[in-house]
């Protein structure tokens, strides 16, 4: 049905695909898990309250968050060339990706971290536990299960994006799908790439579940 | 009992600023517990007893006075000393407030992870503790395949673990049904007895406070109405608010006059006292209403009478009465 070339160029671009993905995923999470810990407990009802810190930190992320992504991926062109020396391919792509996420990120982990009951930071407390120490026994392993759903989501979400970067110099299915599929009329390629990306999709989603599953010791 | 307070409490306010007035939740607090006392603060809700308790370790910080803890005043601690000394003072819940991830032995090492004692120390003792408190064997059930008194059991146990001298309990029982409120209400009390651990007992059951505390404070509108001895308080209610406790809602307004309240003790519930206090003075008395209170184990019998209008009656048994021993007080509005 399809030749060698087609298939190994789809191979490539599923390889591309879930090269952005993953890597974009894990720096969003570094960053994004910063900052939806610190949303945390700057909030007014904190464990250390601080409003400037907070209100900062609520501007810029919404503020990113509102920026559609083709937009953010031109506008931080300047900042892509400074740090990886290119502006098209895998790498440079992770650049904008990593920072239209981030702050989605960010928002995730903020609602996950906010689920944990607010007694048992409380019971922490009244055992002598520092803020540091309710961060990382506390409130992060409290919330393991919401936060690895979170991440299904956010590599769902920055799949998207990826995709969407290959009207500007990103690689991976969604160039593949814009130069076969819109520019060359090959219905045939761009339905194996949306088939792909639909794949993946339910491989990340799937494996989310299984894994907040599996760490979630609330249910009996 | 104890000769130095453990926990010393005065001038205690705690005032949140609303929008237009500033609200009292505590004001003008003075309170000593004893070394080893099981010390009860009961109110309805809202009365501000939760706020007094989390003022004790500072969950709350209080906007005035003082709380001295072992002669330090946690108000004006740094935060590392006041952490340390949070470590001296257990805390248990209404809602147990367990790690819902980690197991009952993870749960009770979580403090002791806290202070860094090593891994196979602190489940050791995780596991002596949760012998104490009757689970030996579900020590690697997670808090959802527990049962509600098992998770307040893991709470003690937790509560424990860091060798404390005061155990804050808030509302640890209300969620409860009563017989396991009773196990656990023993727990407590055997806790005290064998390590010598002061508690603090907050609730709004009258009954909590008769089973296990040495003494009580009743708090009113973030004031203490009242405090002494549970006995002092049962036999001399001295306040509305302690009347409110002791006695059913229906004789609180005393609906009549020459009302008089009655005390036995165990040894004079032997005797029939009314029928012969009758016989003796030939004239009758109105019986109101009659319950018996189990106070620290001992079975009181209490009894509200109306005595007979003519002032010659009423003195010949109110001399009957002091003849006998027999504690008999008229209720004052």
């Amino acid at each position: 049905m399809i030749d060698q070339q087609t298939l190994e160029m789809l191979l490539g671009g599923v390889w591309d695909t879930l090269y952005m993905t993953l890597v974009a995923t894990f720096f969003s999470y570094v960053f994004g898990l910063i900052m939806g810990v610190a949303l945390v407990i700057c909030r007014k009802d904190g464990i250390r309250p601080n409003a400037l810190v907070y209100g900062v930190l609520d501007v810029v992320v919404n503020l990113t968050r509102s920026f559609p992504f083709l937009i953010l991926m031109i506008a931080v062109i300047p900042f892509t060339r400074f740090l990886v020396g290119t502006t098209i391919g895998n790498n440079a792509t992770v650049v904008p990706l990593v920072l239209a996420a981030a702050p989605f990120v960010a928002r995730l982990v903020e609602s996950s971290l906010l689920e944990v009951d607010a007694g048992v930071v409380e019971a922490a407390q009244s055992m002598g536990a520092s803020t540091w120490q309710i961060i990382t026994k506390v409130l992060l392993p409290e919330a393991l299960p919401s936060l690895i759903n979170g991440s299904a989501v956010s590599a769902i979400t920055i799949l998207g994006y990826s995709a969407m970067s290959g009207a500007v110099g990103g690689g991976g299915l969604g160039k593949l799908a814009i130069m076969y599929g819109y520019n060359r009329y090959q219905t045939d390629i761009m339905v194996m790439t949306v088939v792909l990306l639909i794949i993946i999709v339910q491989a990340f989603q799937s494996f989310g579940n299984w894994a907040t599953r599996r760490s979630d010791k609330r249910g009996s | 009992m104890a000769d130095e307070p453990i926990i010393q409490i005065v001038g205690l306010e705690k005032r949140f600023s609303g929008k237009n007035a500033q609200i009292y939740a505590l004001r003008g607090i003075d309170l000593a517990i004893g070394k080893g006392d099981i010390f009860g603060i009961i109110g309805q809700s809202g009365a501000g007893k939760s706020t007094l308790v989390r003022c004790i370790n500072m969950l709350e910080r209080p906007t005035g006075g003082s709380v001295f803890f072992d002669g330090k005043d946690l108000c004006r601690l740094r935060e590392a000393e006041l952490r340390a000394a949070r470590r001296s003072m257990g805390m248990i819940f209404q809602q147990f407030n367990l790690l819902m991830q980690r197991t009952a032995l993870q749960n009770v090492c979580f403090p002791l992870e806290l202070v860094g004692t090593p891994r196979a120390e602190a489940r050791k003792r995780a596991q002596e503790l949760l012998e104490l408190v009757g689970l030996a064997n579900r020590m690697e059930s997670y808090p959802s395949q527990l049962s509600g008194g098992q998770k307040q059991r893991v709470a003690i146990a937790r509560a424990l673990a860091t060798n404390p001298r005061v155990l804050l309990c808030d509302e640890a029982t209300s969620a409860l049904d009563p017989a396991t409120t009773d196990s656990i209400l023993a727990l407590i009390k055997d806790i005290n007895a064998q390590l010598g651990i002061t508690a603090v007992v907050i609730t709004h059951e009258m009954s909590v406070i008769e089973k296990i505390c040495s003494h009580v404070a009743i708090i009113s509108k973030g004031v203490i109405e009242e405090q002494g001895p549970v006995e002092e308080v049962f036999f001399h209610p001295q306040t509305e608010a302690a009347r409110r406790l002791v006695l059913p809602e229906a004789l609180q307004k005393l609906p009549g006059e020459y009302m008089y309240r009655l005390i036995f003790n165990g040894r004079s519930s032997f005797e029939p006292v009314i029928a012969n206090m009758v016989l003796e003075c030939g004239c009758p008395v109105n019986i109101m209403y009659a319950d018996t209170r189990d106070i620290n184990g001992v079975a009181f019998g209490q009894m509200v009478l109306q005595l007979p209008e003519r002032e010659a009656s009423r003195t010949r048994i109110m001399a009957y009465a002091r003849a006998h021993d027999i504690m008999l007080e008229e209720m004052r509005p």
